[in-house]
C-alpha cells in the first residue's frame, strides 16, 4: 500500500510531502518530496546590498535565526578582512547559544508532542518564551531578529540586559531537570524511542547527515571546536557523544548540548569584556548618529552605505558555524559590487533529510514518526 | 601541510589534472577539467580522506564563457580540512558526470543544482527536478531568468 503522508501533516514539521510504501505495518520503501517552502531566498540575496541581505537570512532556518545571521555575517566579513571587536564577538555567542536552546526547546516539545507527551510541549514553550522576551529586549523582535550585522551588530545592547539573562540562565538547569524527570527513565518514551531509527555512522556520513546525529552515533565533531569561530576557543564546554545511534541516543544529546549552551551562556555572561559593539570600519558599519549630524565625513559615510552599500572585495568563502542542526554553511561569491553575486546555503536539514531513509526503511510506521522527529529538520532550510 | 604541497600531490596523482589553483582568505580553491571529476574524487576520498561532500553547487557567470562553475566542497574531518573543486562548463545544455558513485550525498545536490541552473549529471540515479514542480520551464538561479519569473502556465 502506498501512502502519502502529505505536506500538511502534523508530524512531518513543516511542509515536508513523505510516500511511504508499506507492507501492512511496515515501511518497505520511502521517498521524500520536498520544494514545498521554496521561496528563491537564494536569488533574493541577488538582488538586495550586502547589509540588507542579514534580513533574509533569518527566515532560512527560522529555528534559529541568530545562527544564520552570524554565518552570513562571518562569511562577509572573511571577504572584507573586517576585525570584530571582542566584545561583539561574546556577544554574538552568548545570542548564539540562548538561540541553541531555543531550537532544542521546540525540538524537545514537538518531538514529544509526536509521541505522545503532551506537557512536556508546554514546558518547553515556558522556557521558550523568557528566551524570546530576551531576544526582543535586545533587538525588538522576538524572531526574526536580524541583531547581528557586518561589522558587529545592529543596536547596542539595552540597558538591564544582565540582569534578564542572568534571570533566566540560573533558573535554566533546574528546568531541564524537569523535563528530564519527565521522560529520561519514562518506561513509555524508552520503549518507543530505544533502538528505534538506527542508522550507522559510516552511511550516514556518507548521505551528508550533520549535527547532533553523529554525535548519537559516535563521532565527536563538533564544528565550534573543529574550525572555531567568534572567539569560540575562549569558552569552556563539552560535547556530548553517544553511540547507539538511535532516537534516545539523539535525545540524550540535545538534552545534554541544552546544558551545555546554559554553561556558554554563563560564562559569556560573567566574562564579557568591555569595548565597542561594532568594528572600527567607516565604511562598512554606519557612523554614530550625533557624528552624523555634525561631522561633514561621517555625513558622507553615512549617504554612501545607505543610498549604494559598501563594496565587497572580489572572492568566494564558505563559512561554516555549528547550527542546532548540524553544519550549517553559506557559500559567497563576491564580483565587488556592492551586491552579493551568488550565496549558496548549504542547511543542515537537507543533509539530515537525505539520511531520513536509512533511518526508516523495513521498520514500522509509527517508528517512522520518532525517526522523523530525532531529525530535527526545518523546511526553511531544506528548501529556501 | 601547505596549499602547495596538496596542490603537488594532486599533480602526482594525475599530471596536468589541476589546472588552476587559488589559496585566498584560508580556504584552497583547485579547477579541473569535468572530465576528471569522479576519478579526481574517488582520489580524494580515498586516498586523502575527504570522507564528506558537504554540497554540490553553482555559479552562473553569464555572460562569460564557459558559462557555469560547479562547485564541490568537500570536507575531511580527520584532519579538519576543506577543498572546494571546481569545474567549469559552457554551452547551452552544460554536462557533466555525478558523483553519486563516490558520495551518496551528492545525490540531492546535483538535482539542486540541475533544477536551478540546468546543468545534467550523467549517470544520476534519479535527476529530475527537486525543489520546483515537476513541469516547471526555466531554471531560476541562471542569470538571465528575470527575478519576478516568467510567466508560468499549469501544463494540465
Amino acid at each position: 500500500m502506498t501512502l502519502n503522508m502529505g505536506p500538511q501533516h502534523p508530524s512531518t514539521h513543516g511542509v515536508l510531502r513523505m510516500v511511504l510504501e508499506l507492507d501492512g505495518e511496515t515501511v518497505t520503501n520511502v521517498e521524500c518530496d520536498i520544494g514545498y517552502l521554496h521561496t528563491g531566498i537564494e536569488k533574493e540575496f541577488e538582488q538586495k546590498t550586502w547589509q540588507q541581505a542579514v534580513t533574509l537570512t533569518d527566515r532560512i532556518d527560522y529555528l534559529c535565526p541568530l545562527t544564520n545571521n552570524l554565518c552570513y555575517c562571518l562569511a562577509v566579513e572573511k571577504l572584507l578582512g573586517l576585525e570584530i571587536p571582542l566584545a561583539a564577538q561574546w556577544m554574538r555567542v552568548l545570542l548564539n547559544e540562548l538561540t541553541r536552546i531555543n531550537s532544542h526547546l521546540v525540538w524537545l516539545g514537538t518531538h514529544a508532542m509526536d509521541l505522545g507527551a503532551m506537557s512536556v510541549f508546554l514546558y518547553c514553550f515556558r522556557e521558550r518564551e523568557d528566551i524570546l522576551r530576551i531576544f526582543e529586549m535586545f533587538a525588538g523582535q522576538r524572531m526574526m531578529t536580524s541583531y547581528f550585522r557586518i561589522g558587529g551588530l545592529a543596536l547596542d545592547p539595552p540597558r538591564g540586559w544582565q540582569h534578564a539573562v542572568k534571570k533566566f540562565i540560573d533558573a535554566f538547569p533546574s528546568r531541564v531537570d524537569q523535563y528530564e524527570d519527565l521522560l529520561t527513565n519514562n518506561p513509555i518514551w524508552l520503549k518507543r524511542t530505544k533502538g528505534v531509527g538506527y542508522a550507522p555512522l559510516e552511511d550516514l556520513l556518507d548521505c551528508g547527515v550533520t549535527g547532533p546525529i553523529i554525535r548519537a552515533a559516535g563521532l565527536a565533531w563538533d564544528i565550534r571546536k573543529s574550525e572555531p569561530y567568534s572567539s569560540y576557543d575562549k569558552f569552556d564546554f563539552d560535547v556530548p557523544v553517544r553511540t547507539e545511534s538511535d532516537v534516545y541516543a539523539r535525545y540524550q544529546v540535545r538534552v545534554e548540548e541544552m546544558r551545555q549552551s546554559a554553561r556558554i551562556v554563563k560564562q559569556a555572561l560573567e566574562g564579557m569584556p568591555p569595548g565597542p559593539w561594532k568594528a572600527d570600519a567607516p565604511h562598512v558599519v554606519l557612523p554614530d548618529r550625533e557624528k552624523m549630524k555634525t561631522q561633514i565625513e561621517a555625513l558622507i559615510y553615512h549617504f554612501k552605505i545607505v543610498t549604494e552599500g559598501f563594496r565587497v572585495p572580489e572572492g568566494e568563502v564558505y563559512q561554516v558555524v555549528e547550527s542546532p542542526r548540524g553544519e550549517m554553511g553559506y557559500h559567497v561569491v563576491s564580483d565587488g559590487t556592492s551586491k552579493p553575486y551568488r550565496v549558496f546555503i548549504h542547511g543542515p536539514s537537507f543533509g539530515n533529510l537525505q539520511g531520513l531513509p536509512l533511518m526508516i526503511k523495513g521498520r514500522l510506521v509509527s517508528d517512522a514518526i520518532a525517526a522523523l522527529g530525532s531529525t530535527d529538520f526545518v523546511l526553511g532550510d531544506v528548501d529556501r | 601541510m601547505n596549499p602547495e604541497q596538496f596542490v603537488e600531490i594532486l599533480n602526482d596523482w594525475n599530471a596536468g589534472a589541476v589546472l588552476a589553483w587559488k589559496f585566498d582568505r584560508g580556504e584552497l580553491t583547485v579547477e579541473v577539467a569535468p572530465e576528471q571529476i569522479v576519478p579526481l574524487c574517488r582520489f580524494l576520498k580515498s586516498e586523502q580522506g575527504f570522507i564528506r561532500l558537504s554540497a554540490v553547487t553553482a555559479v552562473d557567470r553569464y555572460p562569460m564563457e564557459p558559462r557555469f562553475e560547479v562547485l564541490y566542497l568537500l570536507h575531511s574531518i580527520e584532519p579538519s580540512r576543506r577543498l572546494r573543486v571546481k569545474c567549469r562548463l559552457g554551452g547551452e545544455q552544460p554536462e557533466i558526470d555525478s558523483v553519486t558513485c563516490v558520495w551518496r550525498s551528492a545525490n540531492w545536490y546535483e538535482r539542486e543544482v540541475f533544477d536551478l541552473f540546468g546543468v545534467r549529471f550523467r549517470n544520476h540515479p534519479d535527476l529530475r527536478r527537486i525543489l520546483l514542480p515537476e513541469g516547471w520551464k526555466g531554471h531560476p538561479l541562471r542569470k538571465d531568468y528575470p527575478v519576478t519569473g516568467e510567466k508560468y502556465t499549469y501544463s494540465e
